[in-house]
């Protein structure tokens, strides 16, 4: 598991709202730092990917424990 | 990365109509789009500073319904009200984000809004029940920025 600098947890919250409280966090970041985020919905485990690729944001590790789901994004 | 940029025209001011414009706004931000949203016609009601946004059954045969509720019964009074609660509060225990919340999380990531200076006019809305920080404007202004987009959606 990375090390992480700041941590999200957006359990509980449904699209688009896991997304867009990660972009909030990653602004107020510097860059390099990274983002432990845990969501509970399923729909966030695609919807992480898709954002790192599109906005350049590195997604390190994406996992699932126990209906949690871990991701570790690397601010660009 | 270059900016792309997302054009929506929102039309209809129901409850469930309310969410897809909001949502894929302030997703398209997220994702670093630049963003405006034309609201015309029964869109107007999405741009009230006080939202009372409604669904109904009515002539939805695509609801999905704790029980089924014959169509006579749907329309009782208020049987829209009592519908339109339940939609929300099921929305609220889901982690459903509000169309309050997605609507300012709109206008925090700069989504621009227009509304339709024609319709203000037509239905006689007064702007003061608007929200603060929209601009007015005809078709000619959607098209402006839409004519530039990567993305064109009427919802």
């Amino acid at each position: 598991m990375p090390d992480f600098d700041q941590e999200l947890d957006a359990s509980g919250l449904n699209c688009p709202l896991p997304i867009l409280r990660a972009k909030k966090a990653l602004t107020g970041m510097e860059s390099g730092k990274i983002l432990r985020i845990i969501a509970t919905d399923p729909g966030s485990v695609k919807d992480f990917e898709a954002f790192a690729k599109q906005t350049g944001n590195e997604l390190l590790e994406s996992t699932e424990e126990g209906g949690k789901y871990i991701f570790f994004i690397k601010k660009a | 990365m270059e900016e792309k940029k997302l054009a929506i025209i929102a039309t209809k001011g129901t409850l469930d109509w309310a969410y897809p414009p909001f949502i894929l706004a302030s997703t398209a931000s997220a994702l670093g789009y630049e963003t405006q949203i034309f609201f015309t016609f029964y869109g107007l009601q999405l741009l009230r500073k006080k939202l009372n946004l409604k669904v109904s059954p009515l002539g939805n045969p695509a609801m999905p319904m704790p029980m089924p509720v014959p169509v006579l019964i749907q329309a009782l009074p208020g049987m829209q009200s009592f519908m339109s609660s339940m939609m929300k509060s099921k929305m609220k225990s889901k982690g459903v984000a509000s169309v309050e919340e997605l609507r300012s999380l709109c206008l925090e990531a700069d989504v621009k809004m227009i509304a339709c200076q024609m319709t203000v006019d037509l239905f006689e809305f007064n702007t003061s029940e608007f929200i603060d920080g929209i601009e007015y404007g005809g078709a000619a202004t959607f098209f402006e920025f839409a004519g530039t987009s990567d993305i064109c959606l009427y919802v």
